[in-house]
């Protein structure tokens, strides 16, 4: 596939540090220095021939890239005649877009002579692909993981484990995401001149939410190609889920200039905006500083951060990178919430018209295909961004269905399958195994 | 009296300030006021409020646990104004430490002002260096807060020259790179970071991060204009409440005048 795989030296998009009045760099000053090296290589490393090459041969033959482009006939009965095609970046070796990311910034750990690399995770996909990358490229990894998600994410811990990277369950404050990064932080102050922060999204401090989203933007680049390949036009709206957002950013980039082209995020609702246990900022949030940079979080009214809750570990975040605050702010991206018994809807009804089983982040994206497909009605073209595998999130699901106890048989022939409205789905059937799991 | 008043004094009788650095809220907002007071009976020069924070990436497991103590306890930002006044009254000169967005929750300009008012002085901004601080270089012109900037063994000599020449009141030098926490040595780099910051134009410069005993705070006042201690007193606050906390301050008191 022919592509620039990075942005135009002279793209009229913002670059960082700032997305409009969202973003920069509120770290300590111990940090700083730090900051600054990471954003002179990789501004070097983009038009460094050399490095531009090995992360495409390693996009070709270690990933698998470029991903697929599926469509999903059977799946888009349920949505309103629109056609609904699947960006497959489950299909990447190690199963999400993440190591789109860490492929690269690993990459620029070596460009800057140095030998550690530590990063957060919360579903444990990131952390896999950072061990992995490690591994590849004979890096010392530390992962740290929220205590909670540990026990949510048990297989991912002893992946990363197994790729050879240390993993520290993070027991301070609310147990997830959030908490790990402060300890990644806590670790890099005291470890930057070894060490580089191998950060996950396109959040944190400039300049992680531009680099992130180059590493990412190939989804989009691909996806604009094979669109238009399968389909002789642009798409009418993508779907993406949101947590920091870096699967979003990286399928949205590449069209935010095609105007007609709907930009939808998906935020996780948990059980509901209302009930306030959730994980959308962008829903239920205000602007702030977090983690540092300045976007939207959720937080009270005297800046603490709230708990945020979903039952997609990666999703359950209580920031969002900044470059979606200014989406949001100027009206090009639209960010909608969908809960935790609508993804579930969306994954099961995935895993049974096409067979193939979705993350639980990804399903976010794919109920919103399913609202957006209704919405715009016959012909319509949608990308639903299935940015991971569902395989670490089969114990999640096989409680949330009643898989895995007793009444298991009971449930498999109490639904009719694949037929039911997912929406309905999730108001009847799921609801009622789920209390008995 | 500003900070820059009582580092001058302090410099004029041969030694080196004490500040010590506490948590409003910790073991609740009325124990902190005592723990100040108690630090204040000791010999502290400069009282650092701290302001309870949900993400505190800069602070150590002692204040991490000081932290979420606090905030289960339900403090507010506004206790931190209610604390500033009770140093003040005990005759300390109070400063507040914070992360950013509670200072940008509260407004900028209305802290900086309900802070002024309070009897407060400045703000040391953990997370907050001058690149981002456009409306709190506005506030603390506007009523008379000493900014007080960190800066680090990793600092460049630009930046050192960057955050002398927007702080004011003192600069706070990290001793070490890592985060806050009592430790075995104070790190050999502090020295020299003193020294490469007063020249890159800093009036008077603090040093922090690390300092638990009377022996470290008189290593560090024989090249510091101050001496900032903080877990080891909320350490002592955790085992011996106000008592312990003001038994302590007095050993960190005489260790700032030892090296004379």
């Amino acid at each position: 596939m022919d592509y620039e795989l990075f942005s135009p030296q002279h793209s009229e998009l913002p670059q960082g540090p700032y997305f409009g009045d969202f973003g920069g760099r509120f770290v300590p000053e111990a940090l700083i220095g730090a900051l600054e090296e990471i954003g002179e290589a990789f501004a070097k490393a983009i038009v460094d021939p050399e490095f531009v090459a090995e992360l495409q041969r390693l996009h070709a033959e270690y990933t698998g890239r470029p991903s697929l482009l599926t469509e999903a006939p059977r799946f888009s009965e349920h949505a309103g005649g629109a056609r609904i095609f699947l960006k497959r970046e489950d299909l990447n070796h190690t199963g999400s877009h993440k190591i789109n990311n860490v492929l690269g910034q690993a990459l620029l750990t070596k460009r800057m002579g140095k030998t550690r690399v530590i990063a957060e995770t919360g579903a444990g996909q990131h952390g896999v692909a950072s061990a992995t990358a490690a591994a590849l490229l004979g890096l010392d990894c530390t992962i740290y993981m929220g205590a909670e998600d540990c026990a949510r994410q048990a297989l991912n811990v002893a992946r990363m484990r197994l790729l050879g990277a240390e993993v520290v369950p993070v027991e301070a404050g609310t147990r997830t995401l959030k908490d790990a990064i402060n300890e990644t932080f806590r670790d890099w102050v005291a470890s930057v001149e070894t060490t580089h922060y191998l950060f996950g999204t396109v959040a944190g401090p400039h300049p992680f939410p531009f680099l992130v989203r180059e590493l990412q933007r190939i989804i989009g680049v691909e996806a604009r190609a094979q669109i238009q390949e399968q389909t002789g036009r642009l798409p009418d709206a993508i779907t993406a889920c949101v947590g920091g957002g870096s699967n979003a950013i990286g399928i949205f980039h590449a069209f935010i200039g095609d105007e007609d082209v709907r930009l939808i995020g998906c935020e996780a609702a948990g059980s509901g905006i209302a009930s306030g246990q959730h994980a959308a900022p962008l829903n239920d949030g205000r602007v702030g500083v977090l983690h540092g940079s300045k976007s939207v979080i959720m937080q009270d009214e005297d800046g603490q951060t709230l708990p945020s809750h979903s039952i997609s570990a990666g999703l359950d975040y209580p920031g969002v990178g900044p470059e979606h605050a200014w989406l949001q702010s100027i009206g090009r991206g639209e960010y909608r919430p969908f809960t935790d018994d609508e993804a579930m809807a969306a994954f099961r009804l995935l895993c049974r018209t096409e067979g193939i089983i979705p993350a639980i982040e990804s399903s976010h994206a794919l109920a919103a295909a399913l609202q957006v497909g209704r919405e715009l009605g016959e012909g319509a073209i949608i990308i639903a961004n299935l940015s991971g595998r569902g395989d670490k999130d089969v114990d999640t699901a096989g409680k949330y269905f009643g898989y895995l106890d007793a009444q298991a048989e009971e449930a498999e022939t109490a639904e009719p399958v694949g037929a039911q409205d997912p929406a309905e789905a999730a108001d009847t059937g799921d609801t009622a195994e789920r209390s008995r799991s | 009296m500003s900070t820059a008043d009582v580092l001058r004094d302090c410099a004029a009788d041969n030694r080196a300030a004490f500040i010590a650095y506490l948590p409003v809220g910790y073991p609740d907002v009325p124990g902190s006021l005592d723990a100040m007071r108690a630090v204040v009976a000791g010999g502290a020069d400069i009282v650092e409020v701290g302001i309870p924070y949900s993400d505190p990436g800069m602070d150590g497991p002692t204040i991490q646990a000081a932290a979420v103590q606090a905030l289960r306890g339900g403090v507010r930002t506004r206790d931190a104004l209610t604390a500033v006044e009770a140093v003040a009254a005990a005759g300390a000169t109070p400063v507040v430490m914070s992360y950013w967005n509670l200072i940008y929750q509260y407004g900028v300009e209305a802290f900086a002002r309900d802070l002024a008012n309070a009897g407060g002085t400045g703000i040391i901004t953990a997370d907050l260096t001058p690149d981002e601080a456009g409306d709190w270089m506005t506030a603390s012109e506007a009523h008379g807060l000493d900014r007080i900037f960190l800066v680090a063994p990793s600092s460049s000599p630009e930046r050192l020259a960057y955050v002398a020449a927007h702080a004011s009141g003192f600069v706070y030098a990290a001793s070490t790179m890592g985060v806050t926490g009592t430790r075995a040595q104070v790190g050999a780099s502090a020295e020299k970071l003193v020294a490469d910051t007063r020249a890159a134009g800093a009036e008077r410069v603090c040093v922090g991060l690390g300092v638990s005993n009377r022996q470290q705070a008189a290593e560090v006042a024989a090249y510091a204009d101050g001496v900032i201690v903080g877990s080891a007193l909320v350490a002592a606050l955790t085992e011996g409440g106000p008592a312990a906390v003001e038994a302590r301050a007095a050993e960190f008191a005489e260790g700032v005048r030892d090296h004379a």
